[in-house]
C-alpha cells in the first residue's frame, strides 16, 4: 500500500527540514533491516509477551451485549497491557530499534501522557535517557502521568507554545530532534509524521488486529462484522484495522473526537471538519483555516486533541475502506461511565469514544453479528478530569 | 541575469529576514525599506504560520504576534505590491508548505509572479518532496530555494546540482535563533557546493553580530540574518525601522569589508 517516500494514495511523504532527512533515511534503512531480522523479532516478541503482558485479552462483554440487545460485543483489552495502554506496543518496537541503531536517548511527544509513560518505561528498561514533551495544558489535565514519567526517570518538558496541547508537543519534539540527532531517536507515538513513522508505528501496532483475528477465530470461528477504535493520530485504530483491511466484509470504524460538536470550533474531528494539507511531516487531512493556519482544536480527551490524522487513515477514508465518525465529549463521558458500571472496566476517555459509537450501532445490528471495540487504554488517568466535567472536584 | 543573481554579483550579500505583519504591515513595509536603504541585498519575507516547526522562540513569537494581529497571505501579497513600487532588490518568501498548499499552489505562485517575488524558501519541503511545487515554480518564474544542513553530508552534491536562485546553508543543528558560536565545518560544505553548482550560497541560522556576519560571508557568498532583526522589531515595535536600518548598515559594512 505504500510506495515511494511512504505514500498512501496522495497522503504521507516526508515534509520535514533538510536537517532531519538523513535521520529518517537512516531510520528507514535500519527498520527495513531489523524487521526481517530473526533475533530482533525474537527479542521484541519476548518483550511483548513477558514484559508487556501480550497477547492482550479479547473479552466477551456479556452484560453490555445483553443490555444493548443487538450485536455481540468483544473488547480488545489493550488497557491490560503494561503501562495501561496500546502505546507500549509501538514504544517497545521503536526503543529496541533505536538501541540497535546505537542511539542512547529517546525523545517523545505525549498528549494524554500514555505514550510518554510508555516511552519512559521502555527507556528505563533498556537503559536509555528519556525526554518527553507535553503540552502545558495537558500536564495539568494529566498530572498523574507527569508524575509517573518522572518516577520512571524521564524528564518532562511542559510546552507553552501554541495551544499547549498535543500538536505543540509534536512540534517541540521535532525542534528538539533537529538540534540533537546523533544520539537521539524521536520515538513518535502515532501513525503520523514523516515516512517511515506511519509505517513503523502501524507495523508495531498491527499485533492488535493479528491477535483479534486469531482470538475471535478461536472463540467464534469467524471474522467480526465491525472493528471500532478511537482515532486521534490513529495508532490503536490502525493497529486494530490493519489485518482486516483485505477482509472487505469487516467494517472498520474510527471514532474521532468531536469535542463540543462538529458544528462548533471546539472540535478535533479531522475527517469531519478538516481538509487536505501538509503539516508535521505529512500530507493528510488537517483542521485548518482558509489560509492553512492549523486550527486550535479541542477535545476532553488529551490523547485525541490533535488537528490531523495519520496518512494511512486519510487514504482508507478516501477509498471508502474505513469510516470515520465524530463522537462528542458528552457521548464519550457517558460511555466512560457506562462501561465502568456495566462491565466493571474503566476505559480511557479516548477509548470511550469508540464505546460510545458501538452503543449506537450495536442495537441496530443482528444478534449473530459481532463488534470488536479496542479499549486502547485504562481510564484511571481520566478520573479527575471526568469528575471535573461532572462538576465534582477531586484531587488527583 | 535574474534579480537574485545580481544581488550576489557585485559583492558579498547581506540578506535580511522580516516576519510580515509583526507588529503590523505598515511597520513591516518601513522595516523592509530601512533594510534596503541601508544596504540589504535581498529580503526574505516571512509569511507567518501557526506552527513554525523550524523556528526558535524569537521567530515563533513574531509569527504569533503577526497572526494575532490578523495578517493573511492576501494582505501580504498587497504589502509586496506596495513595496514593489520602489523596492528593487530581490525578495523571496519564507513560509511553510501548508501556507502555499492551502492557498492553492497555482494561485499562490501566479500571484508571486504577478507581484514580483523572486523566490520562495520552504523549510519543510526537502529535496525528496520538491516536485510538490517545483513545476509551478518554474511555470511562474519563482526560484524554489534549497536548504543544506550540517547533517546533509552525502546529500549536499545532489541538492546543489539542482539548486536554483541561491543555496541556503543552515549553519547549525536545531531551529532558528541567535547563537554565541557556530561550530559546523561550513568550509567543507561550501567546497562541495562549489564543485556542484555555480549559483551563490549564503549562510543563515544563528548569525547576529558583525563579526559572525563577516566570517560567514567570508566562507560563502553572503550572510542571512533573521532572529536578530526580529528581536529588534519585538523590542521597538512601530519604532523598529530606524533600529533595523542602523543594524543592517552595521552588518553590511562588516560584510562589505570581506568582499
Amino acid at each position: 500500500m505504500t510506495n515511494h517516500n511512504g505514500r498512501f494514495g496522495v497522503h504521507g511523504g516526508q515534509y520535514i527540514p533538510e536537517t532531519l532527512m538523513n535521520a529518517v533515511i537512516e531510520l528507514e534503512e535500519a527498520y527495513n533491516h531489523y524487521k526481517e531480522d530473526k533475533q530482533f523479532n525474537q527479542e521484541l516478541t519476548e518483550l511483548f509477551n513477558e514484559y508487556a503482558g501480550r497477547p492482550s485479552r479479547l473479552y466477551f462483554a456479556r452484560k453490555m451485549t445483553e443490555d444493548l440487545g443487538g450485536a455481540k460485543i468483544y473488547l480488545k483489552r489493550e488497557d491490560l497491557n503494561h503501562t495501561g495502554s496500546h502505546k507500549i506496543n509501538n514504544v517497545l518496537g521503536q526503543a529496541l530499534l533505536a538501541k540497535k541503531m546505537g542511539k542512547t536517548r529517546l525523545i517523545a511527544e505525549t498528549g494524554a501522557g500514555q505514550h510518554g509513560v510508555a516511552t519512559a518505561t521502555a527507556a528505563a528498561l533498556l537503559g536509555m535517557e528519556c525526554v518527553v514533551f507535553m503540552g502545558e495544558e495537558d500536564t495539568v489535565r494529566q498530572a498523574l502521568n507527569v508524575y509517573r514519567m518522572r518516577l520512571l526517570g524521564a524528564e518532562v518538558i511542559p510546552v507553552k507554545t501554541g495551544t499547549g496541547t498535543l500538536k505543540d508537543a509534536v512540534s517541540e519534539a521535532m525542534r528538539e530532534w533537529t538540534s540533537r540527532i546523533a544520539d537521539t531517536h524521536y520515538c513518535l507515538g502515532s501513525v503520523m509524521g514523516p515516512h517511515p513513522f506511519p509505517t513503523i508505528v502501524r507495523d508495531f501496532q498491527a499485533v492488535i488486529s493479528r491477535e483479534i483475528k486469531a482470538q475471535l477465530m478461536e472463540k467464534e470461528g469467524k471474522l467480526p462484522d465491525a472493528v471500532i477504535a478511537c482515532v486521534g493520530g490513529g495508532s490503536n485504530a490502525m493497529g486494530s484495522f490493519y489485518h482486516f483491511i483485505d477482509d472487505a466484509d469487516v467494517k472498520l470504524i474510527g471514532c474521532e473526537a468531536a469535542g463540543r460538536g462538529i458544528d462548533t470550533f471546539e472540535t478535533a474531528a479531522t475527517i469531519s471538519t478538516g481538509r487536505l494539507g501538509i503539516f508535521h511531516g505529512m500530507k493528510s487531512y488537517f483542521c485548518q483555516d482558509g489560509y492553512g493556519q492549523i486550527a486550535p482544536v479541542y477535545s476532553i480527551s488529551a490523547g485525541l486533541d490533535y488537528p490531523g490524522i495519520g496518512p494511512e487513515h486519510a487514504y482508507l477514508h478516501d477509498i471508502g475502506r474505513a469510516q470515520y465518525v465524530p463522537v462528542t465529549d458528552e457521548e464519550a463521558v457517558e460511555a466512560f461511565e457506562y462501561l465502568s458500571r456495566t462491565e466493571g472496566i474503566i476505559p480511557a476517555i479516548e477509548s470511550a469514544h469508540a464505546i460510545a459509537y458501538a452503543r449506537k450501532i450495536a442495537t441496530v445490528m443482528e444478534k449473530e453479528q459481532i463488534i470488536v471495540i479496542t479499549i486502547s487504554g485504562r481510564g484511571d488517568k481520566d478520573c479527575a478530569a471526568i469528575a471535573r466535567y461532572r462538576g465534582e472536584d477531586i484531587h488527583d | 541575469m535574474t534579480r537574485i543573481g545580481k544581488a550576489f554579483a557585485k559583492n558579498k550579500a547581506f540578506i535580511a529576514f522580516i516576519t510580515c505583519g509583526d507588529p503590523d504591515l505598515e511597520t513591516t513595509a518601513a522595516c523592509v525599506r530601512a533594510a534596503v536603504d541601508n544596504g540589504a541585498d535581498l529580503i526574505e519575507l516571512g509569511i507567518p504560520f501557526s506552527d513554525p516547526t523550524a523556528e526558535g522562540p524569537v521567530i515563533q513569537g513574531a509569527n504569533l504576534r503577526a497572526l494575532t494581529g490578523g495578517v493573511t497571505t492576501d494582505k501580504i501579497f498587497d504589502l509586496v505590491r506596495g513595496l514593489r513600487q520602489d523596492v528593487e532588490v530581490p525578495m523571496v518568501f519564507m513560509t511553510y508548505a501548508n501556507v502555499v498548499f492551502s492557498y492553492g499552489a497555482e494561485r499562490f505562485f501566479s500571484t508571486c509572479h504577478e507581484i514580483g517575488m523572486d523566490g520562495i524558501i520552504l523549510p519543510d519541503l526537502p529535496f525528496e518532496e520538491k516536485e510538490e511545487f517545483l513545476p509551478l515554480c518554474h511555470a511562474y518564474g519563482v526560484n524554489l530555494i534549497s536548504l543544506i544542513a550540517p547533517t546533509s553530508e552525502n546529500r549536499i552534491a545532489m541538492i546543489a546540482r539542482e539548486a536554483e536562485g541561491f543555496l541556503y546553508i543552515v549553519s547549525s543543528l536545531g531551529v532558528t535563533g541567535t547563537r554565541s558560536e557556530i561550530k559546523t565545518d561550513l568550509e567543507s560544505i561550501v567546497s562541495v557546493v562549489r564543485q556542484n553548482t555555480e549559483i551563490p550560497c549564503a549562510i543563515g541560522f544563528g548569525i547576529s553580530t558583525p563579526q559572525q556576519g563577516a566570517k560567514m560571508a567570508g566562507i560563502s557568498d553572503g550572510a542571512i540574518v533573521g532572529s536578530a532583526i526580529v528581536k529588534l522589531i519585538e523590542k521597538y515595535g512601530k519604532e523598529a525601522p530606524a533600529y533595523v536600518g542602523a543594524y543592517v548598515r552595521e552588518m553590511k559594512e562588516a560584510i562589505r569589508k570581506v568582499s
